[in-house]
């Protein structure tokens, strides 16, 4: 089944003003091989698919192709190389029909013979088994078969090497059945697939081999037999298994006597989460763990009502509450520091000042404006308390470096005095001194009674700020850690799952 | 040295704060006023005239350009808001004037004009205005349809509508109390409208004062996503923002119908939109939405009324007024063009570190 090398990629090197994104990187794929990559958060996958496909240049390195070394410096000459690349959103055109959408850009004749090429795709639809009719509107199709639409396209173009980057991730489970299916077809052909995905168990089911990347630099290329999910996990994460010591699944004593100060029942929302049960009590640090993509951002979204909640009942201090919207989550007391602070959090033209007050503000209501005295105390308070590097309070927020915006939310929140305060990746991207600094400050605010949620990907961090960890994969929960059992061992193989 | 540097920095920086953006209006306002003056140096000069009935009133160009511009400098200011919010902004506001306008004249001839019946027409006519504003907003808001093709429907329609609430071609109303209105009242030297101006300003500064209304206005024209995180509704306030317009719409359609104690549904505040969001821009305030000053806006619209004033005193046939009016308009959006503005700050600090530089040497010698 598996033949000759079609692609290798050696030596590769790329930078970004500051970012060291790949180094010295080598990959190789073979004829009719599903090869995954795999990596966290800012390994350099993205960035590698990037280089061969020409949408950027490299620094060093070489790509050659069926044994040709080439240069490949647009998408134009990584497709005229034979190498075709599907996206997670679609890029085809829904308006058109799925033959013209199959055909259009790869001749530039001006009198097309349509008949001729919807008998063509015709053809190829029914070879490859997608269910689609070449004179279907492609926008009438679903997001599967757009998918494969645009596999087909790629594959009619003579491609040696499929890229597809995150194929999945709106699919349900019949569709991603349904373009694996589409994928082994392709891998018989002899076409080699480089597939990007964070399900790990997508990756067990359909790839021979698999590649991970980790801080830009290759980890190593491992046959899937040869390597437990649990070792998977390890490499992607960057640590070494220590022991085996026996995974505890029960959730161990709880305190029982104390009411929750938020308690979650069969929470669900639009975001594709599975249901989930979450409690906190007053004083507890938690976390959600898992890998990138395992919805444990979807799940406080859930918590603090900014994904449409759409079933579940939510219980504050024992009472029966209703959570619908930040706003409302707002008023039961509590706060959330978003993932992505570029777009979700930070109002970057406006002023420290004013983004520091925004929330209490809110709380306060639109006829009660804070005086301008007031917002200037609380600004002055937190700056000097969180220690924010800024010019004055009037500086807009944007021109500020990461890790400072990020003190000016958490700002934000800390003035509103939240019983239960979230935190989605408050440490990403910021660097060392503050990423301590908030640790510190997230153990301060627990011994004061505050509720806190803590999210981030470096396990030791997570080790280190939480007394309990929700551990999930795959959108659902699939384990809670606390007390003894919190080792990154642990973590790693519930993050994993089950064997190894 | 170093040290000191930086400190005047920071001051300058606190100084200006917000107002840096005023920069643009004032030196074209500034630009048309020296223009002037060297053309004719009593062209500003205000002197006292006894009008028709018997007042006493101010005269003068100065005076005719502040009343001229009462209705653009009103509805600027509520279309600064909605390209605050929207990131967009409103072309039915002539239209939804003159429907304003409409309501208000069918009311008047309803019976006989008196006080009572002037402010039930108006606030009959606000009512309407906001509700055709809601209508514009909830296209935006709720449909997330372009600000611009979302009051395209009214910009289109609104006439005709303003029209079916009347009937006739140009339905009249006169009283003496509309007349006070349209231009003074007895014993006052101050155009009328000049006065609603001021009202409308100071109306809105208290607004702005007792209420959270800019800062909610610029999070969600900055960031609509942050916005509704942090408890605020961006629907509700691109709604509240069309809705404001649409009183301010309605405060200018009422001026506009008392100037002439009567209504032309064809001719009444034509155009009138372009000028609004040509004030906006020339106020400094981003046509994409985010921070604004009102200030600016108003600003802007006098800048504009001035100009046009000026034409005509020059005798430039009103033909020819528009051309004129778009080469100094040209002249003043370059101006405030982001590359001007760059290179102008860029100028700005080099000649600061020379004289600095400067400074430091005779310090030293």
């Amino acid at each position: 089944m598996q033949g000759d090398i079609v692609l290798t990629m050696r030596g590769i090197c790329k930078a970004f003003p500051g970012v060291r994104a790949l180094h010295n990187v080598d990959f190789t794929l073979r004829a009719g091989e599903v090869h995954a990559l795999m990596g966290e958060n800012g390994a350099g996958k993205s960035t590698l698919i990037k280089v061969l496909t020409g949408v950027y240049g490299k620094d060093a390195g070489v790509i050659s192709i069926g044994g040709r070394e080439v240069a490949i410096r647009s998408p134009q000459e990584a497709q005229k190389a034979g190498i075709s690349t599907v996206y997670q959103e679609i890029t085809l055109c829904p308006n058109l029909t799925v033959a013209e959408n199959m055909f259009i850009g790869r001749d530039n004749s001006i009198l097309v013979p349509w008949r001729k090429r919807a008998k063509r795709a015709g053809e190829i639809l029914s070879g490859l088994g997608i269910p689609a009719r070449p004179n279907q509107q492609l926008g009438s199709c679903s997001l599967a078969v757009q998918q494969m639409v645009a596999i087909a396209r790629a594959v009619d173009m003579d491609c040696k090497v499929l890229i597809l980057d995150e194929p999945t991730s709106s699919l349900d489970d019949k569709e991603v059945e349904m373009l694996f299916g589409l994928m082994r077809d392709l891998k018989a052909r002899g076409v080699g697939i480089i597939f990007v995905t964070h399900f790990l168990e997508q990756v067990y089911a359909v790839s021979d081999r698999i590649t991970v990347l980790r801080n830009g630099e290759l980890v190593g290329e491992y046959e899937v037999e040869h390597l437990p999910q649990v070792e998977l996990v390890a490499k992607m994460m960057g640590k070494e298994l220590q022991g085996l010591s026996e995974l505890q699944r029960d959730d161990g004593p709880e305190d029982e006597d104390s009411v929750p100060v938020y308690e979650a029942e069969q929470l669900a929302s639009s975001s594709g989460i599975a249901p989930f049960n979450f409690a906190i009590r007053k004083g507890e640090v938690n976390g959600f763990t898992g890998l990138l993509g395992s919805g444990r951002s979807e799940s406080v979204r859930a918590i603090f009502g900014a994904d449409r909640v759409s079933g579940g009942t939510v219980h504050m201090d024992g009472k029966t509450v209703r959570i619908r919207s930040p706003k409302q989550a707002m008023k039961h007391g509590i706060g959330y520091l978003p993932e992505d602070r570029k777009d979700d959090g930070i109002i970057a033209d406006l002023s420290v000042r004013e983004n520091i007050i925004l929330a209490m503000q809110v709380m306060r209501g639109f006829f009660r404006p804070i005086s301008r005295a007031e917002q200037e105390k609380f600004a002055d308070e937190y700056i000097r308390a969180l220690e924010i590097k800024t010019a004055s309070a009037e500086t807009p927020v944007g021109s500020l470096s990461g890790g400072n915006q990020q003190k000016v939310i958490l700002a934000r929140w800390l003035l509103t005095h939240p019983d239960y305060l979230i935190l989605d990746e408050p440490t990403r991207g910021i660097d060392v001194g503050t990423k301590t600094e908030i640790q510190r400050l997230v153990r301060k605010l627990a011994e004061e009674g505050m509720s806190v949620t803590f999210i981030s990907s470096e396990i030791e961090e997570m080790l280190r700020t939480c007394s309990r960890l929700i551990v999930m994969r795959d959108r659902r929960i699939v384990g809670q850690l606390r007390g003894s059992e919190l080792t990154q061992d642990n973590v790693m193989r519930t993050i994993a799952g089950g064997e190894g | 040295m170093a040290e000191l540097m930086k400190k005047t920095k920071k001051a300058n920086k606190k100084n200006l704060g917000g107002y840096a953006q005023l920069l643009v209006p004032l030196l074209s306002i500034l630009l048309i006023v020296v223009f002037n003056l060297f053309r004719d140096p009593s062209f500003f000069s205000v002197t006292t005239t006894t009008n028709n009935l018997g007042n006493t009133v101010l005269a003068g160009n100065l005076i005719s350009i502040l009343n001229s511009a009462s209705e653009l400098a009103i509805i600027a200011m509520g279309m600064t808001l909605v390209t605050a919010a929207c990131g967009g902004q409103d072309i039915s506001v002539g239209a939804l004037a003159t429907i304003a306008g409409s309501v208000f004249v069918k009311i008047l001839r309803g019976g006989e004009i008196t006080i009572g019946s002037i402010v039930v027409g108006f606030l009959a006519c606000c009512a309407v205005a906001m509700l055709f504003g809601a209508f514009n907003g909830t296209l935006v808001s709720v449909f997330r349809i372009q600000p611009m093709i979302a009051t395209l429907v009214l910009f289109t329609c609104g006439r005709s509508i303003a029209y079916w609430i009347n009937g006739g071609a140009t339905p009249t109303i006169s009283s003496p109390l509309i007349t006070a209105l349209g231009s003074f009242i007895p014993g006052c030297p101050i155009p009328t409208p000049i006065i609603i101006v001021a009202v409308m300003a100071v109306l809105l500064a208290l607004l702005f004062r007792f209420t959270t209304l800019g800062l909610y206005t610029q999070t969600v024209g900055v960031n609509q996503r942050a916005a509704r995180l942090n408890g605020i509704s961006p629907l509700v306030m691109k709604l509240v923002s069309f809705m404001l317009l649409g009183v301010c719409c309605a405060v200018a359609g009422c001026i506009g119908v008392s100037r002439l104690s009567l209504i032309n549904h064809e001719t009444m505040l034509l155009e009138i939109e372009m000028d609004a969001i040509l004030a906006v821009a020339i106020g400094g305030n981003a046509l994409g939405g985010g921070k604004f000053k009102v200030s600016g806006s108003v600003l802007g619209a006098y800048a504009i009324q001035a100009l046009t004033t000026t034409l005509y005193a020059m005798k430039v046939p009103s033909t020819d007024v528009k051309a004129y009016k778009a080469v100094v308009i040209i002249l003043i959006v370059i101006i405030s063009s982001p590359v001007v503005k760059q290179a102008a700050s860029r100028l700005w600090a080099k000649t600061r570190r020379l004289t600095a530089a400067k400074a430091g040497k005779e310090v030293s010698a």
